[in-house]
């Protein structure tokens, strides 16, 4: 038998392959789109062609039987074609508009519930945590869960809210996801500077690269029993784990000191103001699996907070920005701090050079 | 007395929200290799610690990048998850799927790794994983002769993804699934080698609502916008009207630019004055819509904390036209490609290199007048680095 030979640089499939045939018609025709009912959209083509769209959340992380399972209700109720959208939601997209509640009920039936439009929480971007990454101080996975068990009824819509909300995960500095920018963030954090394994250092890791990889060059050179190694200015380290990720003899997870921290505020969209940072709430929670009490209440008085507050329209940072800092933290009880004022670089541009205190 | 083995992961499976534990407790059933990854991750929720090794190298033959390496610590316990890499397969523009396509990738991944997905990563690749390293070569074998390849990882182009523009949206101002297919194609080489100086992310949002977080996540943010007027439909102004929409409240006063005017029979727009938000058009989809002239406002430069801080992504070229082959836009990427392979710094992106150098020398060397849509504001302080200065004669 032969091997097969493989291919290389061909790229990803032709997105063309899976465009069902009505969106491959009316390919940049759509005329206007309306949410029929949380998680279902119509879309509208310029000649009266419909696709309809059954949006659910999805773990993000699946087995391949779940994706399977997909499969199955996809060829039942949409000639198999499915779609996933950037914040891990699964949309089957319909010709026939009876099959929008049979769907539905089959997903609700296996515990997947359809959402996750307009204004609601949709479904959490997150990372990969103690799941599958080196250098998380949390797990992602478990702390979706716990959310969104706690924030499903945002999601499907039986409680509404003033605007959309997003939120997002990242388990370390690293943020692989659009945490900076969303209306609520979960941020796993470091507390405590890397330990040095000077042995693995010496055999594994580039003295220069180390030293480069500190932001706030608190990584000197120094001298350990005769080889060139490297010390941390402990005053100057703020756990941001860079030189971990440059050099494994410097692990920087300690259970005792690792946790979560909430941020508040972010936004990516242009719509009336323009795109936002989040800015922190919480400095720090404890890590506490398998479900984080602390994270999910904290989260779930904020989103109280602002659904009681902000106006229709307002995202939590417009929502923020027009009531002021002083009244949100007021509102949501959370205590501000040292920790809540700025030291990084160009610092003083965060201070309140005003008298106006809203 | 329960005699499971993960009592933590267990209180995961209650609740609303579709449980992974539960999901992957059956995969382990017949999966070794998610067994002991649920176990790992169990010991993970009782020490509070991960216990996954620092990556290692492991790939594919003549790729640079796609594959992560990842070793366990507790290998000894659960040899399942010894070896347990990442590879990254290039998921198709806007995340389109048929089931068939999906159902040939998983009985490939079943065959040779532990069953366990991502829909998707954080980037836009379809994740795998947990596979050994002997695995890997017969793995991509497969998935090569199915049309699968390989995404980005490492110092490369990392897998370029977007909005489902045209295909189901009616805001999208270019063809956002065409222009990511053509960029990820004519970039086979910088995706799958990596010779950068970092990590360059490409994201095509169709329009200033930017569904893919292009502003916040990509070094090269293409995001589009139209130059002229706002379509109206009177008509279906009406329509929202008559059927209760508060237009006054909800449309004209959230105008950002106060340009939007309503006198409870025609709507009109001062599209001068418009900062095309996409407000009024995201509440009324049926009657407004963006103008015929449209095409990308192309931005560079975000990132997230590690190292100098976030940034968000900053106008280049205000507006840029798109079509096939787009020469200039491809031109514009190797000028840059160009500059940051002699000024970058080793894990530095190009939003931290152009901080480094300047915004404005950054421009000379790529050939980009400066333009007013740049910056926020011209500078308030008086540190000015002139070039030049006259002498007597
Ligand atoms: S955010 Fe940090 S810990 Fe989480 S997946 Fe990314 S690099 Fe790993
Ligand atoms: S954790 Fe960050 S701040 Fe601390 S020494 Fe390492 S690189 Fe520097
Ligand atoms: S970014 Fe704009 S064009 Fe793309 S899907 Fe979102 S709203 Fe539609
Ligand atoms: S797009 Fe924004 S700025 Fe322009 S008219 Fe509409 S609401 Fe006003």
């Amino acid at each position: 038998m032969s091997t097969p030979q493989r291919r290389t640089d061909i790229g990803p499939p032709h997105y063309e392959k899976f465009l069902h045939p009505i969106i491959k018609n009316n390919y940049g025709k759509w005329k206007y789109h309306e949410v029929l009912k949380p998680g279902v959209l119509v879309h509208v083509a310029e000649g009266g062609d419909k696709i309809y769209t059954v949006r659910a959340g999805s773990p993000r992380l699946m087995s391949s039987d779940f994706v399977r399972f997909l499969c199955d209700l996809a060829e039942k109720y949409c000639d198999g074609y499915l779609r996933f959208t950037s914040r891990n939601n699964v949309e089957f997209l319909l010709a026939n508009k009876d099959n929008i509640e049979p769907l539905i009920n089959d997903l609700s039936a296996n515990g997947i519930s359809a959402g996750g439009t307009k204004n609601t929480i949709s479904n959490i971007v997150h990372t990969q945590g103690w799941v599958h990454c080196h250098s998380a101080a949390t797990d992602a996975s478990g702390l979706v869960k716990a959310v969104m068990d706690e924030l499903c009824d945002y999601f499907t819509g039986k409680i509404e809210l003033p605007h959309k909300l997003r939120i997002a995960v990242a388990c370390c500095l690293n943020m692989c996801g659009a945490v900076h920018c969303s209306d609520i963030a979960i941020l796993g954090v470091h507390r405590r500077p890397p330990k040095i394994n000077y042995e693995r250092l010496s055999n594994l890791c580039e003295i220069p690269s180390i030293i480069a990889s500190c932001p706030l060059a608190a990584i000197r050179p120094t001298i350990i029993d005769g080889k060139k190694s490297v010390e941390v200015d402990e005053d100057n380290c703020m756990y941001c784990g860079n030189c971990y990720t440059v050099c494994p003899a410097m692990p920087i997870a300690d259970p005792l000191n690792d946790g979560v921290s909430i941020w508040v505020g972010g936004k990516v969209s242009n719509a009336r103001t323009t795109p936002m940072f989040t800015k922190l709430a919480i400095p720090f929670l404890p890590n506490n699996p398998p479900r984080w009490p602390e994270a999910v209440a904290a989260v779930k008085n904020i989103v109280e907070v602002y659904a009681r507050g902000a106006k229709k329209y307002e995202r939590v940072g417009e929502w923020i920005n027009r009531i002021g800092w002083p009244k949100f933290f007021d509102l949501t009880g959370i205590e501000f701090t040292k920790y809540h004022i700025d030291d990084f670089k160009y610092a003083g541009k965060t201070y309140r050079t005003t008298t106006q205190m809203v | 007395m329960s005699d499971s083995k993960t009592p933590l992961l267990d209180e995961l499976e209650k609740g609303k929200w579709p449980s992974f534990v539960k999901d992957l407790k059956k995969l382990a059933q017949r999966s070794p290799k998610a067994k002991d990854l649920l176990g790992q991750l169990e010991l993970s929720y009782k020490d509070k610690m991960t216990h996954w090794k620092h990556g290692g190298i492991v790939g594919v033959k003549g790729y640079g990048g796609g594959v992560i390496g990842r070793f366990s610590d507790a290998g000894d316990q659960f040899p399942g998850a010894a070896h347990f890499h990442t590879v990254r397969v290039n998921q198709p523009s806007g995340w389109f799927y048929t089931s068939t396509a999906l159902r040939e990738l998983m009985d490939i991944w079943d065959k040779y790794g532990s069953g366990i997905v991502n829909m998707h990563g954080s980037t836009g690749d379809l994740i795998l994983l947990g596979v050994d390293t002997d695995n890997l070569e017969p793995l991509f074998t497969d998935l090569s002769n199915a049309d699968w390849d390989l995404g980005g990882s490492g110092s490369d182009a990392r897998t370029p993804s977007c909005c489902l523009g045209p295909a189901r949206c009616e805001f999208a101002c270019y063809d956002t699934l065409a222009l990511t297919y053509d960029i990820t194609m004519t970039y086979q080489d910088e995706l799958h080698r990596p010779f950068f100086p970092y990590k360059w992310k490409f994201k095509m949002a169709g329009c200033p609502n930017d569904c893919v977080a292009s502003i916040a996540r990509s070094d090269f943010s293409i995001i589009g916008i139209w130059r002229d007027n706002i379509r109206i439909d009177q008509d279906e102004i009406k329509k929202y009207a008559d059927s209760g929409l508060n237009i006054a409240a909800d449309v004209v006063n959230k105008c950002p630019k106060n340009c939007v005017e309503w006198d409870g029979k025609a709507l009109k727009i001062d599209d001068e004055g418009c900062s095309k938000c996409m407000h009024c058009i995201n509440v009324m989809p049926k009657a407004l819509r963006p103008g015929e002239d449209k095409g990308a406002c192309i931005l560079i430069g975000a990132k997230a904390p590690i190292v100098e801080g976030a940034q968000l992504s900053s106008v280049l070229v205000p507006f840029m036209k798109l079509e096939p082959p787009y020469d200039e836009l491809k031109s514009l990427i190797r000028r840059i490609w160009d500059f940051w392979d002699e000024f970058g710094k080793a894990r530095e992106r190009i939003g931290e290199c152009i901080q480094r150098i300047g915004l404005g020398n950054f421009l000379e060397k790529v050939g980009l007048d400066p333009v007013p849509q740049m910056v926020l504001q011209p500078r308030d302080n008086p540190y000015i680095f002139y070039e030049e200065y006259f002498e007597e004669e």
